[in-house]
């Protein structure tokens, strides 16, 4: 059972490199920001995994708990600064 | 009793991977912004939910499950709530939605 999780931990991180080609490609901003995002949510589950496999999982869920938070408001805030198009000046 | 629960704990972590994989694949491949929030808001939402629910089968009825809990309420509501408030930033900041070449509507 173990090494499921060993398995899936490896797995997950293939999961997360892939929308980096978007965060670096993306021709819009907001592109970028949706990849960030997308890597930002998953690396929570990357987390809570990685708690698993440290045999510590109460820590690792208030890391998780915490990391979920500061991505959620991180992205709401970012969407607001650039909903005013205020960069053509 | 602890056969079922591993059983189902794979089965509930593969089917979430799956789901962020597919939402990774979305991510990159759809040709517009706002078809690819649909691949972020709800995949991988979809995605998380089912890895949180076997961690939380894995675990048993414990401390650790409700704060699981915790996690997959918040993340059920925070992420279709930011990618609404980009997307909506996104169509204030004047990105038109993608149409089709034949001016069907694709939304």
């Amino acid at each position: 059972m173990e090494s499921f999780f060993i398995f899936m931990a490896i797995g997950l991180t293939v999961i997360i490199i892939i929308p980096f080609y978007r965060v670096i490609e993306g021709p819009t901003v907001f592109d970028r920001l949706l990849g960030a995002g997308a890597i930002g949510t998953k690396t929570l589950v990357l987390i809570l995994l990685l708690g698993h496999l440290f045999g510590r999982l109460e820590m690792f869920i208030d890391i998780a708990l915490a990391y979920s938070i500061l991505n959620f408001i991180g992205s709401l805030i970012v969407a607001k600064y650039f909903s005013t198009d205020n960069s053509k000046e | 009793m602890t056969e079922i629960q591993n059983i189902l704990t794979i089965i509930l972590i593969v089917a979430g991977s799956f789901f962020m994989l597919v939402g990774s694949i979305g991510v990159v491949r759809l040709p517009d912004f706002f078809t690819r929030s649909h691949a972020t808001s709800k995949s991988d939402t979809l995605g998380i939910m089912l890895i949180i629910l076997g961690l939380m089968v894995y675990e048993g009825f414990c401390l650790n499950s409700l704060k699981l809990l915790i996690i997959f309420v918040f993340v059920a509501i925070a992420n279709p709530v930011g990618a609404h408030a980009l997307a909506r930033a996104a169509l204030s900041f004047g990105i038109k939605p993608w149409f089709k070449k034949e001016d069907k509507k694709e939304e």
